[in-house]
C-alpha cells in the first residue's frame, strides 16, 4: 500500500502531505525533513528510487520525481510497483496541469484543499483508486460544480484569475 | 474584495500568508510568521456569529498552519463541527480537515461517527463518498461496527465511484481489524464480477491481501483472473481505462501480482497463466515507463509461479533490454528482475555479469545497493573474496549507519558461510569489526567468538587451531589502535584470554601485558576491562595448569588492585577470582579452567542436588525449610495471600516479611545459599565468600549426589537470572552458544549445493577496461580466479572449478568444431563478449578470427581500439532505442539544465511562478511583463531551446511557461 504522498519544493518547504497511516505532526515533520535531506544529496540523472527503509521503516521503498522547482514524492510498500508508482506521479501531475492549465508551484499553495480532493481521487486509504486523469478531473469537477451550488459563490479556476483582478 | 479572490475561496489574508511564508529566508523567521498566524486565528476563531464562509477559510488555513509543523489542536472542535454542516462544501472542508488532524483514537472522534452514519445513507452520492473518506481515516477498531452495515449496503450503490470506494473502506477495515469483517469476505469475491472495471480493479486490493495471506483457498479463481487478465490485454476493456495507449496496466500489474502468488509452488494453477503472460509479455509496449512496469511485474509472476522455459527466456530477454537502457529505472528494475530470476535460471547472470559490474560503479546509490543484494544472493565461495571485498569498500564509504549495519551483516553471513581461508575470514571480521563494531548486533560479536572456538565446524583440528592462530597474530597486531570499538575489542580479550598462548608463538607475559593496555587505555569502558581481566585469569590459569612458573607483571598487579577495589562489583569479582586462581595448585586449575573447553558442552544441575546433604544436615540441626520465591512473593501480595494460605501455612509465619522483604537476588541473597560458600574448592580461598561465582554450574554438577527431594526452582531462578542478565558477558557466553555445529554444518551443506549452481566459465573481456574484466572475472566465476580459489581455499572451489573447466570444452566445442580444442577453449569468449556488448554485430561475431581474438587479448593497444570501437556503436544502438522512446524522455533531458536554474534560489522561483501566473491570462500590465522578462531572464536561452525542440517533436509547447512540468508534454 502508500504510506504516504509529499509534494515539497527544492527548498524543503512542504506543499502538500498525506500520511495514510496516522502520525503525529512531530514525527511527520521528521519524516518529512529526512526525505528532504535524502533527496537533496541525489545526483542529477540517477534513478528515481530509493530505499527508504531507514527513514520509514522495513520494507518502504520512494519513489520521486522532479518537477521545475517541486519534488512529488510517493512512499510506499513492497506489494506497488515501482514504475507504477512513477506513473502514478505522472498521472497526478497532468491531473493537476489539466485542472489548473499549465500548473505551477503556486497553484498548489493556494489551491491547498483542491490538491486534496485530487488526491483522494487518485489515492484512497492507500490504495491506488483511480489513475485516469480524465476521470479525475470529471470526479473533482463535479464536487466543485455542487459545491458551487451549495454555496453559491463563483469559483475561479486557479490563482491566475485572482490576480488578474 | 479579497475574500472572493483565490482558487476555491481562500482569501487575500491567506494567499498574503502563503506568500509572507514562501519569501522567509529562515525557519525561525516562518516560525515567527506562522505563530502570529496562530495567535490570529485563536482569537478570530473563537469570535461568536463567524460566516460559515469565513469559517471555513480558518479551518483551511489551519490544516496549513499544522502542515507546517505548528500544533493547531485548539481549533480541531471547529473542524468537527463543520462536519455537522449540511452544505456539502463545508461538509467536505470540514472531513477533509478531521482526516488530517484525528488519528483514529481521538477523543473528539465520537462525535464525529454519528454525522459518517448518517452521510453514509445520504442521497447525494458526493457526500457518501466524502463520508467513505472520513471512515477510511477515522474509523478505529471499536467503531467499525457503528458503520459497518451503511458500508455494507454501499457495496450495492447504484454509483460505480461509491462501490470502489466502499470496498476500499472494507478492505480497510479489513486491514484494521480482520475478526471484524471476516464474515463480509464473501463479498470482494461478489464484486469481482462487478460490472465496472473500475469496481473489480479496486476489490483487487483487498483480494491481493487476502491471498497474499491464505492463498490456497483463493485457488478456485485462479481461472477468473486468468480470463479478466487476458480480456484486459486483449483491449475488450473501455477505451478510458487507457492509460498512455496501455490498456488498464495498474490492473494488470495487481492481476499480475495476484497470479504470480496463486501460481507459486502449484504446477497446476501454474500452467493456465503460461498463455497469457506469455502473450503480454509480446503485447507489452517496451518503449513507456508503464509498459516497463507491467513487463517487470511479468518477470516476477513468472520467476514465482512453477517455471517455463519459454517464459524464462522471455523474461532473460527484457531483462537483459532493462539492463542495456540508459535510464537508471529501468536498470533499477533489471537488477532487480535479475535477482528473482537467477533464483530459478542461475546462468543467466553471467551474459549480464558486465551490466551488473556498470551498476555497481554507478553514482546512483539506490543502483549500487539493489546491485549489492543482487551479489549477495549470487555469492558462491569462488567469487566471495572480490563480493565482500566490495562490500566492505562501500560500507566504508557511505554515512547511512541504517544501511551499514545492514551491509556489514550481510558480509559477517557471507564470510561465515564461504570463507575461502582462515586467514581471508579473519581479515575480513577485522574489517567489518573496525569500521562498524559499534553499530553491529552484539550477537554478530558472539558468533564471531564462537567460530573461532569451533572452527568451520570440520573434524580437521589443524584447520581449527590454524584460525586461531591466524586470529590470535591479527588481534595482536591491532590491538594497539586507538580508535577500536567496544564490541571489537572484547572480541580480541576473549579470543587472547583463550588461544592467546595455545599455539606457543607468544608467551603468556607478552599477551598479558597487552591486554593490561586495553584495560587502562579504556578505563571508561567496564565491559572491555572485565573481558580483560577474564582473559587474563585464563591465560594465568593455562600458565598454573602447564606448570610454568606464573610472574604477574607490575602492571598486571596493579591493574587488579585497581580493579578489586572498583566501584563495579562485577570487576571488583573477576578481580578476586583472578587473584585466587593464581594461587591455586596446577590440578586444581586445570579442574576449573580448562584450556580451550569453551566449547564443551554444560550439564547444568538445575534442582541443585549437590547441595542435598548440605541442606539435609541443616535442617536436622533446627533450620527452617527454603521457601521458593515465587511463594514467598506471592506472600507478599495480600490479595492473593489468602488463597494460598493452606498451602504453606506452616512455613509462613516465621520467615514471611522481614527476613525476606526485598527478595532481589543480588542484594539480600537468600539465607541458606549465602551460607552454601564451599560451593566449590575455588570460592573456599576468595576473600569475600561469593555466592554468584558465574562458572560455579559448570564445575558444580558432579559434585553432590542428590539425596533429598527439596523444592528449589525459586533457588535456581534467582540464579539463573544473575548469572545470566549479568551485565558484562562473562566467560560463560560463548559456553552457552555452543553446541550449534550442527547448523553450522547445515549451512556449510547448503553453501556447497550453491557452488554447485553457478559453474560458469571464464569470458575474458577484450573491448572492456582490464579492471573491469578481472572484476567480472572474478564474480562471475573466471577461471583464472577459480584456479586461485583452488590453492588458497579450503573447500568446494576445486569441484565447481573443475566443472568450469568442462563446461568450457563442451561450449567451445559447439562454437567452432572445426578447430583445435585449445584453440577453441580460447575463442570462447568472443561470442559472449559481442553478445554483452553490443547486440547488433552478434549475428557476425561467432566467425571472427579465433586467433585474431588471442592477439587482440595480448595486445593492450588494440584492446583500447576495440573499445573504442564498441563505445562508439553502442550510442548508435542508443540512439536508435531513443527513436522509439517517446518524446517524453528526451525532454526530461533537456529540462533538466532548467531545472537547475529553477531550483536555485527558492525566492526566485516562487516569483517567477507568480508571473507565469500572471502571463497566463494574458492581460497583465506592463509592468507585469516587465517584471516577466526580468525573472525570466536566465532561463530564457533554455527555454527557447527547449521549445524548439518540443516543436519539432510535434507538441503545442505553452509558449508563457515554458519551464514547468515540462515532462508532461510527452
Amino acid at each position: 500500500m502508500i504510506r504516504a504522498v509529499m509534494v515539497m519544493n527544492t527548498q524543503g518547504k512542504l506543499r502538500l502531505a498525506k500520511f495514510y497511516d496516522y502520525l503525529p505532526v512531530e514525527k511527520q515533520q521528521e519524516l518529512i525533513r529526512s526525505v528532504y535531506g535524502a533527496l537533496c544529496n541525489r545526483p542529477e540523472n540517477v534513478s528515481n528510487f530509493m530505499e527508504a527503509d531507514s527513514i520509514f521503516g522495513p520494507d518502504t521503498r520512494l519513489v520521486y520525481k522532479h518537477f521545475a522547482t517541486l519534488y512529488f514524492v510517493f512512499v510506499f510498500d513492497s506489494s506497488e510497483n515501482e514504475l507504477a508508482m512513477l506513473d502514478l506521479i505522472q498521472v497526478l501531475v497532468e491531473t493537476l496541469d489539466k485542472c489548473f492549465k499549465n500548473v505551477c508551484e503556486l497553484d498548489i499553495v493556494f489551491n491547498y484543499s483542491k490538491m486534496h480532493t485530487i488526491l483522494d481521487e487518485i489515492v484512497f486509504g492507500g490504495q491506488v483508486l483511480e489513475t485516469s486523469s480524465t476521470e479525475v478531473i470529471r470526479a473533482v469537477e463535479e464536487i466543485s460544480k455542487l459545491e458551487a451550488a451549495s454555496n453559491s459563490i463563483s469559483l475561479p479556476k486557479s490563482v491566475s484569475t485572482w490576480r488578474s483582478r | 474584495m479579497g475574500s472572493q479572490g483565490g482558487g476555491w475561496g481562500q482569501s487575500k489574508e491567506f494567499l498574503d500568508l502563503v506568500k509572507s511564508i514562501g519569501e522567509t529566508r529562515s525557519k525561525a523567521e516562518e516560525d515567527r510568521i506562522v505563530m502570529h498566524e496562530i495567535d490570529t486565528l485563536k482569537r478570530r476563531i473563537a469570535e461568536p456569529d463567524i460566516p460559515k464562509r469565513k469559517m471555513k477559510e480558518y479551518i483551511i488555513r489551519l490544516v496549513y498552519v499544522e502542515m507546517l509543523g505548528h500544533d493547531a489542536s485548539f481549533g480541531y472542535i471547529h473542524a468537527v463541527k463543520m462536519t455537522h454542516d449540511d452544505s456539502l462544501l463545508l461538509k467536505r472542508t470540514g472531513y477533509l480537515a478531521v482526516t488530517l488532524f484525528l488519528n483514529e483514537d481521538h477523543d473528539l472522534i465520537i462525535l464525529i461517527v454519528n454525522t459518517i452514519q448518517k452521510d453514509l445513507k445520504s442521497d447525494n452520492y458526493l457526500v457518501v463518498c466524502a463520508a467513505l473518506n472520513a471512515v477510511c481515516r477515522l474509523i478505529n477498531e471499536e467503531t467499525i461496527p457503528a458503520v459497518l452495515p451503511q458500508v455494507v449496503d454501499l457495496l450495492t450503490h447504484p454509483k460505480e465511484a461509491v462501490r470502489k470506494k466502499a470496498i476500499m473502506a472494507l478492505h480497510r477495515f479489513y486491514q484494521r481489524s480482520p475478526s471484524s469483517v471476516s464474515h463480509l469476505i464473501s463479498n470482494f469475491r461478489k464484486r469481482l464480477c462487478d460490472n465496472d472495471p473500475g469496481v473489480m480493479g479496486a476489490t483487487l486490493c483487498p483480494l491481493f491481501d487476502l491471498i497474499t495471506i491464505d492463498a490456497n483457498s483463493y485457488k478456485d479463481l485462479v481461472i477468473s483472473f486468468v480470463s479478466i487478465l487476458k480480456q484486459v490485454a486483449e483491449r475488450r476493456l473501455p477505451k478510458s481505462y487507457d492509460y498512455h495507449q496501455m490498456p488498464a496496466p495498474f490492473i494488470q500489474i495487481r492481476l499480475l501480482k495476484i497470479l504470480a502468488l496463486l501460481g507459486s509452488g502449484d504446477k497446476h494453477a501454474s500452467e493456465s497463466m503460461y498463455t497469457v503472460v506469455g502473450d503480454i509479455f509480446r503485447k507489452c509496449d517496451a518503449a513507456s515507463n508503464i509498459g516497463n512496469a507491467v513487463l517487470y511485474e511479468c518477470i516476477c509472476c513468472v520467476s514465482a509461479i512453477y517455471p517455463n522455459p519459454k517464459l524464462l527466456e522471455a523474461a532473460a530477454e527484457i531483462i537483459s533490454r532493462f539492463l542495456k537502457s540508459d535510464s537508471h529505472n529501468l536498470k533499477y528494475m533489471g537488477i532487480d528482475a535479475l535477482g528473482r530470476l537467477i533464483k530459478i535460471s542461475p546462468e543467466i547472470a553471467e551474459q549480464h555479469q558486465l551490466a551488473v559490474i556498470d551498476c555497481l560503479e554507478d553514482p546512483d546509490d539506490t543502483l549500487k545497493r539493489k546491485t549489492f543484494e543482487l551479489l549477495y544472493k549470487m555469492t558462491k565461495s569462488s567469487n566471495v573474496e572480490v563480493i565482500v571485498d566490495r562490500m566492505i569498500d562501500y560500507m566504508i564509504s557511505i554515512n547511512d549507519h541504517h544501511y551499514k549495519t545492514d551491509i556489514a551483516s550481510r558480509c559477517v553471513e557471507l564470510a561465515e558461510q564461504f570463507a575461502p581461508s582462515n586467514h581471508w575470514f579473519i581479515q575480513t571480521m577485522n574489517k567489518v569489526f573496525e569500521h562498524v563494531g559499534d553499530l553491529v548486533n552484539i550477537k554478530v560479536a558472539h558468533n564471531l567468538m564462537r567460530l573461532i572456538a569451533e572452527g568451520f565446524g570440520e573434524d580437521d583440528d589443524t584447520a581449527d587451531s590454524q584460525l586461531r592462530s591466524s586470529a590470535v597474530e591479527s588481534y595482536l597486531r591491532i590491538i594497539g589502535e586507538p580508535k577500536l570499538p567496544s564490541v571489537f575489542r572484547q572480541v580480541i580479550c576473549w579470543v587472547l584470554g583463550e588461544y592467546g598462548t595455545a599455539d606457543g608463538k607468544f608467551s603468556a607475559s607478552y599477551i598479558t601485558g597487552k591486554l593490561c593496555d586495553v584495560a587502562e587505555a579504556h578505563s571508561n569502558d567496564d565491559t572491555v576491562k572485565a573481558y580483560a581481566v577474564t582473559a587474563l585469569m585464563k591465560l594465568y590459569a593455562f600458565e598454573v595448569a602447564a606448570d610454568r612458573k606464573v610472574d604477574v607483571l607490575p602492571e598486571c598487579q596493579s591493574l587488579i588492585e585497581e580493579l578489586s577495589a572498583s566501584h563495579s562489583t562485577d570487576l571488583q569479582q573477576r578481580a578476586y577470582e583472578l587473584q585466587a586462581i593464581i594461587g591455586l595448585d596446577a590440578c586444581t586449575v586445570e579442574c576449573i579452567m580448562p584450556s580451550d573447553a569453551s566449547c564443551e558442552d554444560i550439564e547444568i544441575d538445575k534442582s541443585l542436588s549437590f547441595l542435598n546433604s548440605y541442606v539435609h544436615q541443616a535442617l536436622e540441626k533446627g533450620a527452617q525449610p527454603y521457601i521458593p520465591e515465587n511463594e514467598r512473593s506471592r506472600m507478599l501480595n495480600v490479595s492473593n495471600f489468602t488463597s494460598h494460605e493452606q498451602q504453606h501455612e506452616g512455613l509462613t509465619h516465621s520467615l514471611r516479611f522481614e527476613a525476606y522483604e526485598l527478595p532481589k537476588p543480588p542484594t539480600v541473597p537468600p539465607p541458606r545459599i549465602s551460607q552454601g560458600a564451599p560451593l566449590t574448592p575455588s570460592t573456599e580461598l576468595v576473600p569475600v565468600p561469593d555466592p554468584l561465582y558465574p562458572v560455579v554450574p559448570p564445575l558444580s554438577d558432579t559434585t553432590g549426589p542428590s539425596q533429598l527431594k527439596l523444592r528449589l526452582d525459586g533457588v535456581q531462578k534467582k540464579w539463573g537470572r544473575q548469572t545470566y542478565s549479568s551485565p558484562a558477558p562473562s566467560v560463560t557466553t560463548p559456553h552457552k552458544t555452543s553446541n550449534e555445529i550442527a547448523q553450522s554444518d547445515a549451512t556449510h551443506s547448503s553453501s556447497k549445493q550453491r557452488d554447485v549452481s553457478f559453474g560458469g566459465s571464464s569470458r575474458s573481456q577484450v573491448e572492456v577496461s582490464p579492471e573491469k574484466q578481472k572484476l567480472a572475472a572474478s564474480l562471475f566465476g573466471g577461471s583464472k580466479r577459480a584456479d586461485n580459489a583452488t590453492t588458497s581455499g579450503h573447500r568446494v572451489a576445486k569441484a565447481s572449478n573443475h566443472a568450469t573447466e568442462k563446461s568450457q570444452v563442451a561450449k567451445a566445442a559447439i562454437t567452432a568444431p572445426s578447430k583445435t580444442e585449445i584453440a577453441a577453449e580460447k575463442t570462447l569468449s568472443p561470442p559472449d563478449l559481442l553478445d554483452l556488448g553490443e547486440s547488433a554485430v552478434t549475428g557476425s561475431a561467432p566467425f571472427v578470427d579465433p586467433f585474431k581474438q588471442l592477439e587482440s587479448l595480448l595486445e593492450p593497444a588494440q584492446a583500447t581500439a576495440d573499445a573504442n570501437q564498441g563505445s562508439a556503436k553502442a550510442p548508435d544502438i542508443m540512439s536508435l532505442y531513443a527513436d522509439i522512446l517517446p518524446s517524453s524522455l528526451r525532454s526530461t533531458s533537456v529540462s533538466n539544465p532548467q531545472q537547475d536554474d529553477m531550483s536555485g534560489d527558492n525566492g526566485l522561483s516562487l516569483e517567477s511562478g507568480l508571473s507565469n501566473t500572471v502571463n497566463r491570462t494574458a492581460q497583465g500590465g506592463t509592468a507585469a511583463t516587465h517584471q516577466t522578462q526580468l525573472n525570466k531572464g536566465p532561463n530564457r536561452k533554455d527555454s527557447l531551446e527547449k521549445d524548439a525542440l518540443v516543436r519539432q517533436m510535434g507538441v503545442t509547447p505553452s509558449s508563457q511557461n515554458p519551464n514547468l512540468f515540462s515532462d508532461l508534454l510527452g
